[in-house]
């Protein structure tokens, strides 16, 4: 067994039970950290698959930026603490039916291609595009120049609807 | 990945982090004397020849503090909190290079930086970015409105002056080609970056010391208006970790700081001169490196002698107003002066400093614009 691989083990289960600790804290800010955690996992995941740009930048926007905003919107709100029981009673069942439909059809996609093809292999050609940032920036603003001004815009849009939504106009009362 | 690669990363992790607490030790005193300096006093000098035991002794007084956890506050973040904060000041200076001349040790090449990855930069980026869990949960975990408020101040204040911060190291990158922290020292030869790129300079400052909380930036721990912040709960040695964590900041800022705009380790050759030259050959670089960041922090603690603490919708109206649209023309004007550098003539590399002095200039114009005092503004 080589270090890769049990450091991949170790990640996975760090991964999964930081989800599960997400989804089963009652306390709102607990639950946001989990997900930090959770972040922090999948950014060691893309190191270990040779992709160090998208690690950094996996910790620095929402490691670091938007989990913030989160942590601070809770603890602004003073929602910090969830009432005991189901709000929506309905939800849980549909929520199971939902994740088993989920389960079945990604057990069925990995078998399919487990008897197709060999499984899991990582995509030789393209990890190398990732290891360097040169590379990848050439990549990103040559092939894809289009869909990634589109969404720089789709971002720009959001942005402006944000503070127009909440500006107040000049005479408003508070 | 062999045993004798990770326990030279071991080794050199330890030594570094070693250096780092004695540093911050040290940095206490240097700033105690350095302030009493500047307000004609003597400061501390009686533990000691001129008051060197006095970080000692204020170590000891710490570990016998009681330690304290305020009623119905939340045990598991209140202890954890000053671990959060002070890790990412251990850590982001991993990738710093000390010097270029590596060293045989035990039939070992041993380089003078803990961890050299092509993505230097945007490591120290994203440890910058995670810095400010540490505070916003000693805040919150206090149960205490005081500390909540000084936590929350915190985040709004370091997440704004990320921006700017981050930018600056975009116009680094530019100049140097590179986000290897090694490439950007070694590109410094020609030039420090400080010379190409001033204003970058001074936003990168400006920058990290409201990130590190430091006057006149320090809002998370304002005392007249906070008791004291985030840290009002905290005694003893929990205390003594955000403290240090604060300092370590001041250290690792210099240090990158240091790096990107100083010529990291560069400096005059000292090789040939007889008898020491051989061996100031290895260490000039760590030696150089040691100067600067000594230089660098009396340069934070002139300023926070010098000026008094900035009001808080000044800071944010200065972070976002001035600072942000400022560093986005810097990386317009360098872009634009690598490109007729290459393509027209290499002293246009010289139009870079020029045009950023001028957009630095207009900045200061528009600061005096918006967020001067206006005379019956509190309508």
């Amino acid at each position: 067994m080589d270090f890769t691989l049990i450091l991949f083990i170790i990640l996975a289960v760090t991964a999964v039970a930081t989800a599960a600790g997400l989804l089963l804290s009652r306390s709102a800010v607990y639950a946001a950290l989990f997900l930090v955690l959770n972040f922090a996992c999948v950014a060691v995941f893309y190191l270990i698959l040779g992709a160090p740009f998208v690690a950094m930048a996996q910790v620095t926007v929402y490691a670091g930026a938007i989990m913030v905003l989160f942590l601070f919107v809770i603890m602004l709100l003073g929602v910090e603490k969830l009432p005991k029981g189901d709000v929506l009673p309905w939800q849980r069942p549909l929520a199971i039916v939902a994740a088993a439909i989920l389960l079945a059809e990604a057990g069925f996609l990995l078998f399919e291609r487990a008897r197709t093809s060999s499984l899991l292999a990582l995509p030789g050609a393209e990890a190398n595009t990732m290891d360097s940032l040169r590379e990848m920036a050439t990549v990103l603003f040559n092939q894809y120049l289009l869909p990634f001004e589109v969404t720089s815009i789709l971002l720009l849009v959001a942005m402006v609807g944000a503070i127009v939504l909440t500006k107040r106009e000049k005479g408003e009362p508070a | 990945m062999t045993l004798g690669n990770v326990l030279e990363w071991l080794i050199k992790g330890l030594v570094w982090v070693l250096i780092l607490l004695g540093g911050f030790a040290y940095l206490t005193y240097y700033e105690r004397r350095a302030l009493a300096r500047i307000q004609v006093r003597i400061g501390p000098n009686r533990a000691g020849p001129f008051g060197l035991l006095q970080p000692i002794a204020d170590a000891i007084k710490l570990v016998f503090k009681e330690e304290f956890i305020p009623a119905r506050a939340d045990k598991l973040l209140f202890i954890l909190a000053p671990i959060i904060t002070l890790t990412p000041a251990l850590v982001i200076t991993a990738v710093v290079p000390f010097g270029n001349e590596p060293f045989l040790l035990f039939g070992r090449t041993i380089t003078w930086q803990i961890a050299d990855i092509n993505v230097g930069v945007l490591y120290i980026m994203s440890i910058a970015s995670i810095a400010v869990y540490g505070i916003v949960l000693a805040g919150w975990s206090s149960n205490n409105k005081y500390a909540m408020l000084g936590g929350l101040r915190s985040t709004a204040q370091m997440i704004s002056y990320e921006l700017a911060l981050g930018l600056s190291f975009v116009t680094v990158i530019l100049l140097a080609g590179s986000t290897r922290m090694i490439d950007i020292v070694e590109a410094q030869r020609q030039g420090w970056f400080l010379l190409l790129q001033p204003v970058g300079m001074a936003i990168f400052l400006i920058a990290t010391l409201a990130e590190v909380n430091r006057a006149p930036f320090d809002m998370p721990e304002a005392e007249q208006e906070l008791a004291a912040g985030y840290h009002s709960e905290y005694g003893g040695m929990k205390f003594a970790l955000l403290f240090m964590a604060e300092y370590d900041k001041m250290i690792a800022i210099c240090t990158i700081a240091a790096a990107l705009f100083f010529g990291g380790y560069l400096g005059p050759d000292l090789s040939g001169l007889p008898v020491v030259g051989g061996f100031l050959k290895y260490v000039q670089g760590p030696i150089y490196m040691f100067l600067k960041v000594f230089i660098l922090l009396f340069g934070m603690i002139w300023v926070r002698a010098t000026l008094p603490r900035i009001r808080y919708d000044r800071l944010m109206a200065f972070g976002w107003k001035i600072l942000l649209p400022l560093s986005l023309a810097l990386i317009f004007v360098t872009a634009c002066g690598i490109l007729l550098a290459q393509d027209v003539d290499p002293l246009f590399r010289w139009s870079i400093p020029l045009a950023s002095l001028v957009a630095g200039f207009l900045a200061i114009l528009g600061m005096y614009q918006t967020l001067r005092r206006k005379e019956h503004a509190r309508a």
